[in-house]
C-alpha cells in the first residue's frame, strides 16, 4: 500500500481517513474475488448442514431444533477419534456417518416419535428439550473447554495467485456436492427414497399401501444426522470444538432452509452457497459485526417475494 | 447413630471444629490449648466461575487456589493461629455477577474470613460489593475494570494490576519495542471484538496511538463467536499494516492467527493488549506455527522466580496449563495467608487492616512488595512476553526479562 500518501492524509479525522482507505480496498477486484471464493467455500459447510435440515422438515413436517446439538456431539467425536484413536477427520467421516445414521435413526423410532404421539407441535417440542439434554450433557462431560485438533494440512493452501484458497475447504465444498449428489440419487431413484417422498407427500396414503411410516420417519432423521456427522468432520480440522459450537452453524442453517425451499435438496445446496457469498460480501462492506445482517436481510427478502424459497414445491 | 455417620463426624472433626457434636465439643474443650489449636481452622472462600462460558478460566484460578491452600497447609498452616488449617469453601460463579453474589452470600453463612477469586470484571464488581455488606475482606484474582477499586469499599483488594496500568505499559512497550528495533513499525491495524473490552481497549488505541507516533490505518471490529476470520485477513493483506493488534477471546485469536498464518499475512509485529490467545501456553503448544512471534501485554509471573517456575513444573505435571489464573490465585492465597500470620486472628475487621497493610514479597509475579492504596496493589505490573521457539519469554520489563524481543518478526 503507498505509504506516501499515506501521510498526505493524516491532517484528516480518523474515521474519514479509515472509511476512504476501505472503500478503495474493498473495490479492488482481487479482494472482492477472494471474499466471493470465501464465502462459496463457507457456502459449501452451511449447505451440509442444511441438507439435513431440509430432509428432516421435507418428511417429518418439524423443524428439528436439536440439528445444532447433535452437530455440536458429531465435532466432539470427530474430535475424539482423532484425540483418542489418532483418526484422522477425513477418516472418521466414513464411520461416524453410519454411527449417525444409526443415532438418528434410533432417536427419531425410540424417543421423538413415541414421545411426540403423532402430533408435529410435540415433536417440535422434543427436539427441543433434546437440543437442551445434549448440550448440558456435553457441557457436563467434557466442560467449556475449546478444543482443537493440530494436523497438517490444515494450513495447506492453493495459491490462486490473487489468494490462497485453504485445502480443508476446498475438501469441504467437494463433500457438499458429493452428498447433495448421494442424497438426490438416494431419493429419487431408491425404494426407500421413494417412500420417504411417499410419506412426505401423503402420510395416510402411504401408510395404506405398506409403508412403514415410523421407518421412513426414522430413516429420514437418521439421514439428516448423517449430513451433520459429514459436515462435523469437515469442520473439526479448522474450527474448534465446544458444547455450543454447533448452534453458530444452525440458525444460518434454518435460514437456508426457508431459502432454499423447505424439503429441497438443490434448494438447500444453492441455498447454502447463496448464504456463504452474502455473509461474506456484507462481512466485507459492513464490517465483520454486521456481518449476518445480510443473511437475514435476504431471508426477509425472500420470506416477502417468494414465501416458498427458490425451489419450494409450493406450501 | 450408625457407624457411617460416627465415621463422618469424626472425619468432619478433624477438618472442623465449628461442627464438632456437643460431646466431643465437651471434651476439646477439656484438651490442652495447643491440642484444640491444632484442631481450628480459617476458612477462605474460593471463588471462581467454574461453570459456563469462564468455566476454563474459572477452574484454573480454582487449580491455583487449591494449591496455595494445599502448600500452606503442608508447610504448618498459620503459625500465628497454632498452626491452624486453611479449609477452602468453593464456590461458583457460574460466569454470572448474580451467581457471583450468591456464592458470597452461602460463604457469608458459611463463616469464611475472607474471599479470593471472581476473575471476571463484572463478577468481581458484584462479589466486591456483596462482601462489603458483612465488612468481608475480598481479594480480586484478575478482575481488571478500575471501576472495581474505584468505589471506595474498604473490604476491596486487588493483587493484580487494572486496566489503566495495563493499557498505558502495553503502549510504552510498544514504543519502547519500536524505538529499540529503530523504529520499523509506523502504519497499525486493529482488529477488536465487539463487547466491552475489545472496543474498549480499541476506543483507547485509537486516541493514544497517533500520538506516539503510529498511523491506525483501520479499526475492524467483529462479533464473538465469529466463524470466519477470511474477510478480515483479505483486509489486512490489502492495507499491509506494520502492526496488527488484535484485541479478541481466545477462540477468536486463535482463529485469526491461524487464517493470517493461512493466507500467508506476516505483518511486522503482532501486538495484543490482555490478548485472548497471545501468550497461553495452549495456543503455543497447540499451533506453534500461528503463535511464533506474537507479543502480548498481559498478566505473567516471573520467569526468574524459582518458585514461580517450580510452581509451572507441578501445574504441568497435572496436564494442566500454567496459565494466569493458576499464577495469580497461587499468590492471592498466599497474600491472605500473609496477612493472617500477621493479624493472629480469623477475625474479618483485623484481617482486612492486615491486608491492607500488607507488605508480602513470597509471591510469584513480577511485582516487588505488595503495597495497598485505596485496594490497588500499587507494584502490580503487566509484563510484555513473545512467543519463541515454541515457548512464551518475558521480553519486558529488563529485570524479569527471560528473553531478548524479535522485532519485526521473523518472515
Amino acid at each position: 500500500m503507498p505509504r506516501g500518501r499515506a501521510g498526505a492524509r493524516a491532517p484528516r479525522s480518523r474515521l474519514g481517513l479509515s472509511r476512504c482507505r476501505s472503500s478503495e480496498i474493498v473495490l479492488s477486484p482481487a479482494i472482492l474475488l477472494s471474499a466471493l471464493l470465501n464465502g462459496l467455500l463457507t457456502g459449501a459447510v452451511y449447505a451440509l448442514i442444511a441438507l439435513g435440515l431440509t430432509l428432516i422438515y421435507g418428511v417429518l413436517h418439524i423443524i428439528n431444533f436439536a440439528h445444532g446439538a447433535l452437530l455440536t456431539a458429531a465435532m466432539f467425536a470427530a474430535y475424539f477419534a482423532f484425540k483418542t484413536f489418532h483418526l484422522d477427520p477425513y477418516v472418521a467421516v466414513f464411520l461416524l456417518t453410519p454411527a449417525f445414521f444409526v443415532l438418528g435413526y434410533a432417536l427419531q423410532r425410540f424417543v421423538i416419535g413415541p414421545a411426540s404421539h403423532g402430533d408435529d407441535r410435540n415433536m417440535l417440542l422434543v427436539t427441543l428439550g433434546l437440543a437442551v439434554i445434549i448440550e448440558n450433557a456435553l457441557l457436563f462431560e467434557f466442560r467449556a473447554d475449546t478444543r482443537t485438533i493440530e494436523l497438517p494440512y490444515a494450513f495447506a493452501t492453493i495459491n490462486l495467485g490473487f489468494t490462497f484458497l485453504a485445502v480443508p475447504r476446498i475438501l469441504g465444498l467437494v463433500a457438499a456436492f458429493v452428498v447433495a449428489a448421494v442424497l438426490w440419487l438416494m431419493i429419487n431413484l431408491s425404494d426407500i427414497g421413494r417412500a420417504i417422498r411417499a410419506v412426505a407427500k401423503e402420510k395416510l396414503g402411504a401408510q395404506l399401501v405398506g409403508v412403514d411410516v415410523a421407518h421412513v420417519y426414522a430413516v429420514t432423521f437418521g439421514l439428516g444426522t448423517a449430513c451433520i456427522a459429514v459436515a462435523a468432520c469437515l469442520l473439526v480440522p479448522t474450527y474448534y470444538v465446544n458444547p455450543t459450537a454447533g448452534n453458530a452453524f444452525v440458525l444460518v442453517a434454518f435460514t437456508i432452509v426457508v431459502l432454499g425451499g423447505m424439503g429441497s435438496i438443490p434448494g438447500a445446496l444453492i441455498g447454502g452457497f447463496v448464504t456463504g457469498v452474502v455473509e461474506s460480501l456484507s462481512g466485507l462492506f459492513l464490517g465483520e459485526s454486521l456481518g449476518q445482517i445480510g443473511i437475514f436481510l435476504t431471508f426477509i427478502f425472500v420470506l416477502l417475494v417468494r414465501p416458498r424459497g427458490l425451489f419450494g414445491a409450493g406450501a | 447413630m450408625s457407624s457411617e455417620n460416627i465415621c463422618f463426624s469424626r472425619r468432619k472433626f478433624i477438618t472442623t471444629t465449628a461442627l464438632g457434636t456437643v460431646a466431643t465439643a465437651a471434651s476439646a474443650v477439656a484438651m490442652p490449648a495447643i491440642l484444640r489449636a491444632q484442631n481450628a481452622s480459617v476458612k477462605i472462600g474460593v471463588l471462581h466461575p467454574v461453570s459456563g462460558a469462564l468455566s476454563y478460566s474459572g477452574t484454573q484460578g480454582r487449580l491455583g487456589a487449591m494449591m496455595a491452600i494445599e502448600d500452606i497447609n503442608k508447610a504448618g498452616g498459620i503459625k500465628a493461629l497454632g498452626g491452624a488449617k486453611i479449609e477452602a469453601v468453593t464456590g461458583d460463579a457460574q460466569s454470572t455477577p448474580a451467581g457471583g453474589a450468591a456464592e458470597v452470600e452461602r460463604m457469608n453463612s458459611a463463616g469464611v474470613s475472607c474471599i479470593v477469586g471472581g476473575y471476571a470484571s463484572a463478577i468481581c464488581l458484584a462479589t466486591t460489593q456483596a462482601a462489603a455488606r458483612y465488612g468481608l475482606p475480598y481479594v480480586v484474582d484478575v478482575g481488571v475494570a478500575d471501576d472495581i477499586v474505584k468505589r471506595g469499599l474498604k473490604n476491596t483488594f486487588r493483587f493484580g494490576p487494572g486496566f489503566g496500568v495495563i493499557a498505558h505499559t502495553a503502549l510504552e512497550n510498544l514504543v519502547k519495542l519500536n524505538d529499540a528495533a529503530g523504529r520499523p513499525a509506523k502504519t497499525v491495524m486493529i482488529i477488536h471484538e465487539d463487547s466491552l473490552f475489545g472496543s474498549g481497549l480499541a476506543k483507547l488505541l485509537n486516541a493514544q496511538l497517533p500520538t506516539k507516533g503510529f498511523q491506525v490505518l483501520e479499526t475492524i471490529s467483529h462479533p464473538t463467536p465469529t466463524r470466519d476470520f477470511n474477510n478480515v485477513v483479505l483486509k489486512i493483506k490489502a492495507n499491509n499494516p506494520d502492526l496488527v493488534i488484535p484485541a479478541n477471546y481466545y477462540n477468536e485469536y486463535v482463529l485469526l492467527a491461524r487464517t493470517m498464518r493461512q493466507q500467508q499475512v506476516r505483518p511486522k509485529g503482532i501486538y495484543s493488549v490482555l490478548g485472548g490467545a497471545a501468550s497461553s501456553y495452549k495456543f503455543v503448544k497447540e499451533f506453534p506455527e500461528a503463535a511464533d512471534g506474537i507479543m502480548d501485554c498481559n498478566h505473567w509471573f516471573n520467569p526468574l522466580n524459582p518458585k514461580a517456575q517450580e510452581l509451572k513444573k507441578r501445574v504441568e505435571a497435572q496436564g494442566q496449563f500454567y496459565t494466569y489464573e493458576v499464577y495469580m490465585n497461587y499468590s492471592c492465597i498466599g497474600l491472605v495467608a500473609d496477612a493472617l500470620e500477621r493479624a493472629g486472628t480469623p477475625d474479618r475487621a483485623t484481617l482486612t487492616e492486615a491486608i491492607a497493610s500488607s507488605t508480602w514479597s513470597g509471591h510469584v509475579m513480577p511485582y516487588g512488595p505488595t503495597k495497598f492504596v485505596d485496594g490497588q496493589n500499587q507494584g502490580a505490573a503487566p509484563c510484555n512476553t513473545q512467543v519463541q521457539d515454541n515457548d512464551i519469554k518475558v521480553i519486558l520489563p529488563p529485570q524479569f526479562a527471560d528473553g531478548k524481543a524479535i522485532f519485526p518478526m521473523k518472515a
